[in-house]
């Protein structure tokens, strides 16, 4: 059966949350998610780089990668587009935005690692999917990331004149409100399935 | 130091997923089958153990400014070293496993050992924290899945323990549950382990 793009654009923000379902991004979600506007900043990032690099790793992957049977090297090609795509973009932001360069540029490195770009266009490459398809999975997935890591650092920024227990401090706090978010998103689960 | 002081602390001491949080995607992703953690964790000691040496073996001859990519290009050759192994002899696990041997490359740990380690120190020194640091992560990957599997699917690597009176919990088998096990887990270890104090 074939999704509508539509539909799985809706389904990677809720139904299945790049994060919060299948547990990519985590370490810079951690890391980063301590003030808002840092986190807005980095999940902006996020969901642009998302969606224009799945759609340069579908064409990448069917226009060279299968033509020349070179399929088994999708992984080191991916990570090269990806680091190609962050670099260059950093270029032409610190050139003709520099006041965005100044908000968003330190995010920029940081995405070249975060598994969540790489994790969708694996994922694009394992369910076949077309490339409006892709296109559209890549920039919903980055709205949902962007909706977790607003939604912990929303809630770590009131967390701080509470009472945690010594060891929960830091990553363990969070690790049990992420927790708390994933529940409350099994509610959406059902609508549609995208596997 | 020693090489058993080089291992024991990069696998307990400073373990890369409890104490430096990282490398949590697939900790948390793989976790809810024994068989999927222990094929996942030995992946990432062979993959890490590897690339550790070999990054120490050119670190003298890498430009710094380009030592990031070369670091990313070595972790990968071996990831799709074993992506293939286990396409060809393990398809059923290769499968379940899905996009998650491949994000090996993109897992904290790898980029965090080269560059804190391997780029500074002998060649064989950093294969043995590769190991000591494959085999910490391996360690937490088990400990979620014990719990997540025997109060999941009432089995162990498969077998079922419990029988068939057993009411199986079926939020251990989804993402919740992953994110709660590796918060107690860091608690239990920061009071026993670490003895933190306010």
């Amino acid at each position: 059966m074939t999704i509508s793009s539509f539909v799985l654009f809706w389904a990677a923000i809720f139904t299945s949350n790049i994060l919060l379902t299948n547990f990519l991004g985590m370490c810079s979600f951690l890391s980063v998610s301590k003030e808002v506007e840092s986190s807005f900043g980095l999940g902006v990032a996020v969901f642009f780089v998302l969606t224009i690099t799945t759609g340069l790793n579908y064409l990448v992957y069917h226009l060279i990668l299968v033509p020349l049977g070179l399929v088994y090297l999708q992984f080191i090609i991916f990570i090269i587009v990806i680091a190609a795509f962050v670099q260059l973009l950093e270029l032409v932001i610190e050139r003709y935005a520099p006041a965005l360069y100044y908000s968003l540029g330190i995010y920029l490195p940081l995405i070249t690692v975060n598994c969540a770009i790489f994790g969708v266009s694996l994922f694009m490459v394992i369910r076949n999917y077309s490339f409006v398809q892709s296109i559209s999975f890549g920039a919903g997935s980055g709205i949902g990331w962007l909706l977790a890591i607003l939604m912990l650092s929303g809630i770590r920024s009131k967390l701080k004149e509470k009472l945690v227990p010594v060891g929960l401090q830091g990553a363990g706090i969070s690790l049990i409100i992420t927790g708390i978010m994933a529940l409350a998103f099994i509610g959406f689960s059902g609508i549609v399935n995208v596997q | 130091m020693s090489k058993k002081d080089i291992f024991l602390i990069s696998a307990f001491q400073e373990n890369s997923v409890w104490r430096q949080i990282l490398g949590i995607c697939s900790s948390l992703a793989v976790t809810n089958l024994m068989m999927n953690s222990l094929i996942m964790g030995l992946g990432v000691i062979f993959s890490l153990a590897l690339a550790n040496f070999t990054i120490s073996l050119i670190r003298e001859h890498t430009p710094r400014s380009v030592r990031m990519m070369v670091q990313t290009l070595i972790i990968a050759a071996y990831v799709i070293l074993v992506d293939i192994f286990l396409k060809a002899n393990l398809p059923a696990v290769s499968k379940q496993l899905g996009p998650y041997v491949g994000l090996i490359i993109t897992n904290c740990i790898l980029m965090g050992r080269a560059e804190a380690f391997a780029a500074k120190n002998k060649p064989l020194d950093s294969l043995i924290d590769g190991i000591g640091a494959g085999f910490g992560y391996t360690l937490v990957l088990l400990a979620i899945a014990t719990v997540r599997e025997l109060l999941g699917f009432g089995s162990f690597f498969g077998i079922s323990v419990f029988g068939s009176w057993f009411t199986k919990w079926s939020i251990m088998v989804m993402a919740p549950s992953a994110f709660f096990i590796l918060a107690m887990l860091i608690w239990i270890l920061n009071i026993k382990y670490y003895k933190v104090k306010a």
